[in-house]
Formats: C-alpha cells, structure tokens, sequence
C-alpha cells in the first residue's frame, strides 16, 4: 500500500450521526411496509407495532440488530479459494446486473438478449483481471420466465469461477439457486462458511419491502448466505430532491433490511448497498451517470461505513447508448469516485442506458477503468531512500535506465499496463492499425479472450450436476 | 549434454533475463570448444528472437526487451576474442551509424535501438547526441557504413534530418548509403518528402527495417 491511501468523502461524522439518527427515527414514526408474512412474524414476536402491514420500528430494536452483523465478508471461486474480501476500503468491481438488452457488438444493435450471449458475457467476465465477481449480468428471453433468474446462476456457474452476485425474480427460485449453489460445496455449512453467491435485495421507495424481495433477504440469511440491499430513493421522485434527504431515506430503507436480516439470522453477512439515482427533470429518466447520482452512492457508503459494514454502490455506468465519449467519462468518474469512496463492491462494468443494457465492448473499456482505479488507489509507494540518487547515479553508464534493475525489477509493479484498447501507440502506428475508436479496439478483442481457456476447469462432476439440476427445473 | 540442449539453455537465459546464466553458459561454451559462430545463431541469438516474439505479442515491454539485449550483447562479449583468435568471426548483419540530429539532445530512443540493433549482429557506431549534419556524412563515408540512422524528438530540428542527405546528394554519394529516420515526430509523409529509405515506429520495427534495407 502507498504511503496514503487516496479518500474522498462529503459526509462527516456530525452529519453520519444525523442522518442515522433520522433514518432510525423514520422507521420508528412513519413505519416500513413489509408485504411479506415471514417478516411479519418476525417483527410481531418482537413486539414492533404495526399498523396492517406498516410496522413502526423502534430505534433500541435498530441497534441491536446492528450488533450482529458481520464486519467483513469473505467471498471465495466455485472451487472454494478464498477470491475477495469485503471490508474496510478494499474494493472489487463486478459486471452491472440484470440487463434487460445487449449491445450486440457485430450488429450494432441494441437487442433482447439469449442464453448464447450471456455464455459469452460470463466467459469474458472469467477472464478480465480487473472486474472481480461475476454477476447475472443478462436476462434473456430463450428460457422460460419462471427460470430467468435461477437459470442465470446455472451459466455462471458453468462458464466461470469467479463469485457471483445475483438475485431471485420469484420467492420459489431460492431454493434452485440453493441447490445449484451446494453443487459447489459439500454442505450448506460448507456454503455457509465459503460464501460463492451473494443475493440482491432491492426494496422498494419510499420505505417499502416488497414480499420476493423480503423472502430473499430471510432465505439468504438463514442459510448464512450474503444479501446486499440495493435501496434505490429516487431524488425529487420517490425520494426528497435533497442529496441529504436522499441518503437519509437509504439509511432508513437500509436499516429495515438489517433488521429483518438479523431476526431471521443472527450474525446473517449483510452489505450496504445501494441504487440511488436523481430523476432527470427534463426526460424523466433515472441517470446513474449523474454527478448527484454518485454523490448520492458516496454519502450512502458513507453511512454504510459510519455503521461498520461492508458496502456495495452501482457506480461506473453510463446512460449512453453505445459505448462512447459519454460512455467513457461516466463510467470512469463513477469508478474512479467509487474507489476512492472504499467501496466494496462495485456494480457497473459493461452496462449502458440506466442499467438496461449490457455491452461487452464497454465492459471490456472499463475493465482498463478498472486497472487504472485500482493503480491509483495503491498510491505512491515508498521503497526505501534515496528514491532516486542512487539510481540517478547509474545512468551515465548506459545513457538509459530501461535496463536498470530497479526498472526491471519494478515497473510491472509501479505501473498499469494497459490492453490494446487504451491506444498509446504512435499516430502512425494507429493508422496502420486502421485508425480505430477505443470501441473498435474493444471488440477486437473478444473473439481472442472467448478463445482462451477458462481460468479454471470446471470439475466434470459438478457440471454433470448442474446440468441435472437445469434440467428438473426447466 | 549434448550441443543442442546447450543451444536451448542459451536462449532460456536470454528469455528469462538471467545475466549469470547466460555468461557462464558462455564460458562452458568456450572451455567446451563448441562451434561459437552456432552458439550466437542457435543459442543466444535464438533468445533475443523470442524476446523480439514475446514483445510483439505484449508479453514482454522494453525493460525486458533491453535487459534481454544486452544480456545477448555481454554473451557475445565473451566470445568474441577466441572468434577473433580463430578467425571466424560473427558474420555481421551490418554496420549502422546513430545519431540523434543537431540541435537536439535526446538520446533515449537511440539508445534503445543501438542496443537492439547490436543484440541482432549490427556494428553500431553511435556518435551521440547533437550532432551536426556534416559530422554525421563524414564519419559515415570515413566508417563506410551501411545504414546511417538519423534521430530527432523535437518538429524544430526535424528539418535538420534533411540535411544528411542534401549533403550526400551534393557529394554526388546519395546511393553509397541507405539512410533512416528515428523519432516521435517522424512519419512516412516526412521520409517519402525527404527521399529517406524508411523509418520505424519502434525499436524492434527498427531491426526488420535495418535487415531489410541490408
């Protein structure tokens, strides 16, 4: 690590403390809808007064919950490796999820995703050193609806090792995904204990939890599962236009999801995450490539941090519809600020269009994002005095330090060694190449990375029975 | 052992950047009497090819590249007084003289492709940096050189790479010499209005291109 470790923050503790105070007393005077009669129960046996199925939660309730969580989740590969650490400001990028199209990258087109492409997307995914987990990045439409979500897991589980962030489209999915899940472990303990998926659950604003979306949080948390809670105020919508009231209403959202997560499960693994989003006051569309709108993410991780667990944002998109200018500056002010925020985990590599479409040619930009963040964050690293006299020193031997063992020795180190796509080569050598966008240079390289072998081979047997599992489900 | 693993263990150690490797294989070749001229060709200079291969697929970057060059060049130091001795010396690939034009001090890029040039069997003069026009025709004349390499960073002292070969044209020796052009600002357009024989964008493209004009 450097000899600092760059930060940016907008919110200080005098602030944090206010905010989480409101939020706390937000749940207790106006109450969160829960839909979900397992929560219901929950929160009766606690004695949480309800009014139908609003239940007003008291602020010593709030705190108590808070107690068990853990700090830190530790992810680990299908094959049960340790892969990532979710804790203090360690952050992991992972594909934004769920798109509802895909950039078909030799049409042009912006189209209905299939099964074919997400085989494709997930492959990709496997082999980019720079984007961390995997997610369920695609819902395509050539599988049955009521196998959209846990069909998903299934491919990913298929065609690539890394950890998984995913969720469930209906209550009764959990239980397939579960089982695909155990294909990797030897027992619920095992998969409680080397945690391979981490489940979205997204409540609804203002202060609501709908019944799936509570369901998940339960399953998840009785199984020792992760769940991440994407509360997603909408500023001037369904949410204050404030930043502060935006943050706060999350805070109270959030809050809930802790609650219901710890009296499913003590000590069930929780991350703050979050979707906020402003509302564009012209079109009507939720920007995520909004400055306010990572500001907002910013000031929710904040609070997230504020309450010691580990955190999550959706942050390096865009709302360009092809991967362009817009595309690249959105995508890298949001990394580059969701990095120096610490933020865990990072959802957003590769989407376009307020989270509704997928590109790999983007994904594949902003895995070089990624690297630079990354780089960054390291910062400026102290490998003992003199820092450069010594070396200095040398030169007049060979008029070059390119062979100079501390280059050698270093520079893979002290520098991010860009892709293809980043193009520093001369104006003529770029001519030569056929003068093409970073875009162009994108797409060059997918046929070459979905050649490559996996990053690691899948056990025979655990595919013959993911297969199995597929196919009782279809 | 026979001579081919030995061939083998050479370019390994150009490959992997090993200094000590490469030199005592260098002596094991020369208290073993083996064929030197072979040495070069199957064994070291095998190793720079790969290294040349590894950064063209962007495997390897140019601290590897001119660690591995000049591993090569310190390997051949070793032989080449008992190839001098018996006669047989390296077969050259050609003789170059570098300079970096005058008016302009930088050397860097010049450096790098000395030093590749030399790993792949050229006899490299390198007259520096600033160097005036006049100097460069005379040395090269006197030297009788193949290729006479011409550097420039800066668009201001662009203009002086033209007067290498003005002069060579007025002294009627134009054809006697292939000349090339170094440097960030350079590109075709600049080489075809000078009457240049090439240039390259890079330090290995500068090896092709010197071969080929050989």
């Amino acid at each position: 690590m450097g000899i600092l470790r760059p930060k940016v923050a907008l919110l200080n503790d005098e602030y944090k403390k206010k905010i989480f105070e409101e939020a706390k007393h937000i749940l207790k005077s106006l109450g969160v809808l829960f839909e979900n009669s397992e929560a219901e129960v929950l929160l009766k046996e606690q004695g949480v007064p309800n009014d139908n199925h609003r239940y007003y939660i008291p602020s010593d309730l709030v705190d108590k919950c808070l107690t068990s969580p853990p700090h830190e989740i530790t992810m680990y590969d299908r094959e049960g490796n340790v892969h990532l650490s979710l804790k203090d400001d360690n952050i992991h990028f992972d594909p934004g999820s769920a798109a509802i199209f895909i950039l078909d990258e030799n049409s042009g087109q912006i189209r209905e995703p299939l099964h074919q492409d997400f085989i494709r997307f997930t492959k990709i995914v496997d082999q980019l050193l720079n984007i961390d987990a995997q997610s369920t990045s695609l819902v395509y439409s050539d599988v049955p609806k009521s196998a959209q979500d846990w069909h998903r897991l299934y491919t990913t589980l298929k065609y690539g090792h890394k950890p998984i962030v995913t969720g469930t489209f209906r209550k009764e999915s959990f239980s397939i995904m579960n089982e695909l899940l155990l294909t990797c472990r030897t027992s619920e303990k095992d998969l409680a204990a080397k945690p391979l998926a981490i489940f979205d659950a997204c409540p609804s604003p203002p202060l609501s939890w709908s019944d799936l979306t509570t369901q998940s949080v339960i399953d998840a948390a009785e199984r020792m599962i992760p769940s991440e809670f994407i509360s997603m105020p909408m500023s001037g919508a369904n949410a204050p236009i404030t930043l502060i009231g935006s943050i706060t209403q999350h805070c109270a959202e959030s809050l809930a999801g802790v609650v219901i997560s710890q009296l499913a499960k003590k000590g069930a693994p929780i991350i703050w995450g979050g979707s906020p989003a402003i509302m564009d006051m012209k079109h009507g569309t939720t920007p995520m490539g909004a400055i306010e709108t990572m500001m907002i993410d910013i000031g929710d991780v904040e609070m997230g941090k504020y309450l010691n667990l580990p955190t999550h944002a959706y942050m390096s998109l865009s709302d360009a519809k092809i991967p362009d200018a817009q595309a690249g500056l959105e995508a890298g002010m949001g990394a580059l600020l969701a990095g120096l925020t610490g933020i865990n985990m990072i959802s957003g590599p590769g989407m376009l269009d307020f989270e509704s479409c997928q590109s790999i040619e983007k994904l594949l930009i902003d895995n070089e994002i990624a690297g630079m963040v990354k780089r960054f964050l390291r910062g400026i690293h102290d490998y003992g005095s003199p820092f450069a006299e010594e070396i200095l020193k040398d030169y007049d031997n060979t008029n070059e330090l390119l062979s100079h063992p501390s280059t050698l020795q270093l520079f893979r180190k002290e520098l991010f060694l860009p892709s293809p796509i980043i193009a520093r080569m001369t104006r003529d050598e770029w001519k030569k190449a056929g003068s093409r966008s970073s875009r162009q240079r994108a797409k060059e390289e997918i046929e070459g990375l979905l050649a490559k072998s996996p990053q690691k081979a899948l056990d025979n047997l655990k595919s013959t029975e993911l297969d199995k599992i597929s196919s009782k489900y279809l | 052992m026979d001579a081919e693993e030995i061939y083998k263990e050479m370019a390994d150690a150009i490959v992997n950047l090993d200094q000590e490797k490469a030199l005592n294989l260098a002596n094991q070749a020369l208290k073993e009497e083996m064929n030197l001229l072979k040495v070069i060709e199957k064994g070291f200079g095998e190793g720079i090819r790969k290294v040349g291969d590894l950064w063209d697929d962007g495997e390897f970057f140019l601290p590897e590249l001119m660690s591995g060059a000049q591993i090569m060049q310190k390997a051949v130091d070793v032989l080449t007084p008992q190839l001098q001795s018996s006669g047989s010396e390296r077969q050259s690939s050609g003789k170059v003289l570098l300079a970096t034009i005058e008016g302009d001090i930088h050397s860097i890029g010049k450096t790098i492709v000395a030093t590749m040039l030399r790993a792949n069997g050229f006899q490299v003069i390198d007259l520096g940096t600033d160097v005036k026009a006049e100097k460069i025709v005379d040395v090269a004349i006197n030297e009788n050189v193949d290729i006479i390499g011409v550097s420039t960073l800066l668009t201001t002292t662009m203009l002086n790479q033209k007067k290498v070969i003005e002069i060579l044209e007025q002294k009627n020796l134009r054809n006697n010499f292939k000349v090339i052009f170094g440097g960030a600002p350079v590109t075709q357009g600049w080489v075809d209005e000078c009457h240049a024989d090439g240039y390259a964008e890079n330090a290995v493209e500068s090896v092709k291109l010197a071969k080929s004009l050989m």
